[in-house]
């Protein structure tokens, strides 16, 4: 192999070294813009979010277009086909199904928030009390929970709905007595974690207190499997109200529901398959929307868990 | 392991215990006697009844007496139909509720399993979006609209299918696969991503690169290392089908024990609602228990006894 001849002039200054090697070309992204920017490119989320956007506008201005009450019924155009009169037709009592769809919608969107929103504050609360303190208190709020979580979720649900009288906050709150779980066991794994780090160590030698610590350190860090659990709350919170309210235990008579509707609907669906169709179809709709949402959500929060 | 064993048992009867507990002042604090719905009783009669069903006792007496019963596995007589026990009632309804259970389970496991291998062997291409796309769907359609759908299809527009009741095979297909549908998607999709991280583990790269077909690789290396966590799923997949029952059973018109909680709930049949609530309950803690043993039996990694504390 020939040696390779080095002279003089082959050497000289690299010139300006300081310049502009060490300066950071791009915009220096946050751990949220990257998220924004991966999630951003899952069409298939966006399209959910699109989706879940159009439905709560929905819920809010479809009565007042279509111009029908969903509680008036009139008996001579009951169990009409959808027409000009009635977009998605009528149901048994003549009530516009139409109406009745976005009433659904604004009942089980409400339910499924409420019910998420709820399920965070307390898992939060307890998920974050267990995981920082550890040990017995740890141990024994943890027992609690996993008792709790041994009994089948929509029985307990459906024996607490037999208790309290029907309503509407009878069922969020029956969901949120053992709904609030899965999130506590969630916040907990993530804090136990997060507390060995050292920026915990370097706020609690600045003097953090325990609420310090975990509000302003250890709860904001944890945000991302929270969202993705919170996300994926709100359709089976959704499903719950249907559920319930197909055994006959939801929102009671005047209030419509999709799972209300779908349940009175099943009685004629040999004859009439477009009254259950569509609240069937909305059901089904919300619940995939927010499904690939929160898909799209774990896809972009955690980029270790991208397959 | 025997001392795993104890310990769960210990920690299944501390469960149960408070579960009947719970039932039992829950059921005491339902707004309205049992006989309430009946046609206005004269007071002597109701009195009568009252002290026939023990409901006269203080509460407290009440309260042990059914604990008491409940060892014994005895949930005392219906409240709405004169002369059944409760604990006969379920012995009647339970057979079918197990047979389709059964079957709905087979369904999504056989079909989930099946379906997340083919994504993770094809992964990215169009098999791997079809079974997700099919896998994503049967999360985001209840059972009960499942149900309706596979009615109008197969028993009313085809009619190849009977469309109720539970009299043979054939009937039992449409409840047990609308009872599969969404546990059958959870597995699908669990399989695939702990497929693909086997597929992409070193082990695997040796056993091609020792000239190993493609199927001996498949089978004998993927499938039996990926299916772990499909095993860690069978708890909340009895759980499921469980639930699922409750309106399954209902659409289909199936007389067993789910639609005869429902019936029970709609009823107010305390005793009914209470017996089925404690045996539904040692159902599923039994099962989970079977399912950590099993778990410890095909992963000999998971040492049992630690694994106690933690599910």
């Amino acid at each position: 192999m020939e040696q390779t001849q080095l002279k003089d002039k082959d050497f000289r200054p690299i010139q300006d070294f300081q310049g502009d090697a060490e300066k950071i070309a791009g915009e220096s992204t946050s751990y949220w813009k990257d998220a924004w920017r991966r999630f951003k490119k899952n069409k298939l989320a966006l399209a959910g979010i699109i989706v879940i956007i159009l439905l709560g506008i929905m819920a809010f201005i479809g009565q007042p277009i279509s111009g029908e009450d969903y509680r008036s019924n009139d008996l001579l155009s009951a169990n009409q086909p959808p027409s000009a009169d009635h977009w998605f037709g009528t149901d048994n009592l003549g009530r516009d199904i139409f109406a009745r769809t976005w009433e659904g919608a604004k009942i089980s969107l409400f339910i499924g928030l409420m019910a998420a929103l709820l399920d965070l504050i307390i898992g939060i609360i307890w998920g974050s009390i267990a995981g920082f303190f550890g040990g017995k208190t740890d141990e024994s709020m943890m027992r609690i929970a996993d008792i709790l979580y041994g009994v089948p979720y929509l029985l307990v649900v459906i024996l607490l709905m037999v208790v309290m009288d029907q309503g509407l906050w009878t069922m969020i709150i029956a969901m949120t007595v053992t709904g609030w779980i899965n999130m506590a066991r969630i916040v907990r794994g993530q804090v136990m974690q997060l507390r060995a780090e050292e920026y915990v160590m370097a706020a609690k030698s600045l003097g953090a207190g325990n609420f310090r610590l975990l509000s302003k350190h250890l709860i904001p860090n944890t945000l991302g499997p929270i969202l993705v659990t919170l996300t994926l709350t709100v359709p089976n919170a959704i499903f719950t109200e249907a559920f319930l309210s197909f055994l006959g235990l939801g929102v009671p008579a005047p209030l419509a529901s999709w799972g209300t509707m779908t349940n009175d609907a099943l009685g004629a669906f040999q004859y009439y398959p477009y009254q259950l169709f569509f609240p069937a179809f909305f059901i089904c709709l919300t619940m995939l929307a927010f499904n690939v949402i929160g898909d799209g959500l774990r896809d972009a929060l955690d980029p270790k868990e991208r397959k | 392991m025997a001392k795993y064993l104890v310990k769960r048992i210990g920690f299944i009867i501390v469960s149960l215990f408070l579960i009947i507990t719970i039932t039992f002042f829950l059921m005491q604090a339902a707004p309205g006697g049992p006989f309430a719905s009946e046609r206005a009783l004269p007071p002597a009669i109701e009195e009568q009844m009252n002290e026939a069903y023990g409901l006269n006792d203080p509460l407290h007496v009440q309260y042990f007496d059914y604990l008491l019963s409940a060892i014994t596995f005895d949930f005392g007589p219906s409240f709405k139909y004169a002369g059944q026990e409760v604990t006969d009632i379920i012995k009647r309804s339970f057979p079918y509720s197990l047979i389709l259970g059964l079957e709905a389970i087979f369904i999504a496991l056989s079909i989930g399993v099946l379906l997340g291998v083919i994504a993770a062997l094809k992964h990215n291409r169009f098999g791997d979006y079809t079974a997700m796309v099919i896998a994503v769907l049967g999360i985001s359609v209840p059972s009960f609209i499942m149900a309706t759908i596979l009615q109008y299809i197969f028993s009313i527009q085809l009619s190849v299918l009977p469309v109720a009741r539970f009299e043979s095979f054939a009937h039992s297909i449409l409840p047990a696969v609308a009872l599969a549908t969404t546990p059958l998607a959870f597995i699908a999709r669990l399989m695939r991503s702990s497929m693909l991280e086997v597929l992409n583990s070193d082990y695997i790269k040796t056993a091609k690169s020792k000239g190993l077909s493609q199927r001996v690789v498949t089978y004998k290396h993927g499938i039996r290392n990926a299916i772990l966590p499909v095993i860690s799923y069978l708890g909340p997949l009895v759980v499921s089908i469980l639930t699922g029952s409750f309106v399954i059973e209902k659409i289909f018109g199936i007389p067993g024990l789910g639609s005869e909680f429902v019936e029970s709930v709609t009823n107010r049949d305390y005793t009914i609602i209470m017996g089925t609530t404690v045996f539904f309950s040692l159902l599923l803690l039994f099962s989970i228990l079977i399912v950590d043993l099993i778990y410890g039996l095909v992963d000999p990694r998971i040492k049992v006894a630690r694994s106690g504390g933690e599910k």
